[in-house]
């Protein structure tokens, strides 16, 4: 098995960030997604690579061709990283609205 | 059903924008975050110093559930009563770096008000990684209690 990759990692890198905007909108071949970019193939290959390591793309064979786009799944998994950070402060907040009504009862 | 804790962190920024509507009058929200007494019972932590002025300085104590204590403190830019409070904030010994935070307290209506927080990082790598904190602890969360479980079904 494969090391599984830091999904976060995966997407501070700008040019994985770009490779990602460009899948989102239809499905494209390493080549296709190369073309966009002054990198060598070899380059844009290994982003791809670590992009599917991480479950961000998924590989569809069409005829001959790879076709690359975007696991909904692993898109879901970056909103999720947000969400304890999130639920933390939603936490916090309540509290922190708990104890003003307290206080504004007791007044 | 909408959330009321809003979080937005966009890709490749180095700040994040918290926002939250509040059941109390902006006066209260306003209190929450300038009277130390508040600070302590909402925060869960030590109020060591609060000098809430122009310049002034404050400085907080958390023991965390290993009984360690993690100090916190922070500069007081500016602020407008009810309306602003512009402040950093920093972790002690932490290799978390300071942030500036821009709290903006809004009057919705007489008993109900409205936080947006800034938080602004030294750079991409520290906001991710402060946001991901949160994450990594539920990770060693459950993954502790999994050793746990497989610890008892050994003994």
């Amino acid at each position: 098995m494969k090391l599984r990759r830091d999904v976060f990692q995966a997407i501070a890198d700008p040019t994985r960030r770009t490779i990602i905007s460009l899948v989102a909108l239809q499905a494209m071949t390493p080549t296709a997604i190369a073309e966009n970019f002054d990198y060598s193939r070899q380059t844009i290959s290994k982003h791809i690579q670590i992009l599917t390591e991480c479950e961000i793309l998924e590989q569809e064979q069409k005829g001959r061709e790879i076709y690359y786009q975007l696991n909904p799944n692993g898109m879901k998994e970056i909103a999720e990283f947000i969400e304890p950070f999130r639920k933390l402060w939603d936490d916090r907040f309540n509290k922190l609205e708990s104890v003003m009504k307290k206080y504004q009862s007791k007044k | 059903m909408e959330q009321k804790t809003n979080v937005i962190a966009e890709d490749g920024k180095q700040e994040i924008l918290i926002t939250r509507e509040f059941d109390l009058p902006v006066e209260l929200l306003y209190k929450a975050y300038t009277e130390p007494d508040f600070i302590e019972q909402w925060m869960g932590t030590k109020v060591l110093k609060f000098d809430f002025q122009k310049h002034g300085s404050y400085q907080f104590s958390t023991t965390d559930p290993k009984g360690n204590q993690i100090g916190f403190n922070g500069t007081i830019h500016d602020f407008t009563t009810n309306q602003k409070i512009i402040r950093t904030f920093e972790m002690e010994n932490m290799p978390f770096g300071v942030q500036l935070e821009i709290y903006e307290f809004e009057k919705l209506t007489e008993s109900t008000s409205k936080l947006k927080q800034q938080v602004i990082y030294q750079s991409v790598n520290h906001r991710d990684h402060n946001l991901k904190l949160p994450f990594k602890q539920g990770i060693n969360w459950a993954h502790n209690r999994l050793e746990e479980i497989l610890q008892n079904l050994n003994a």
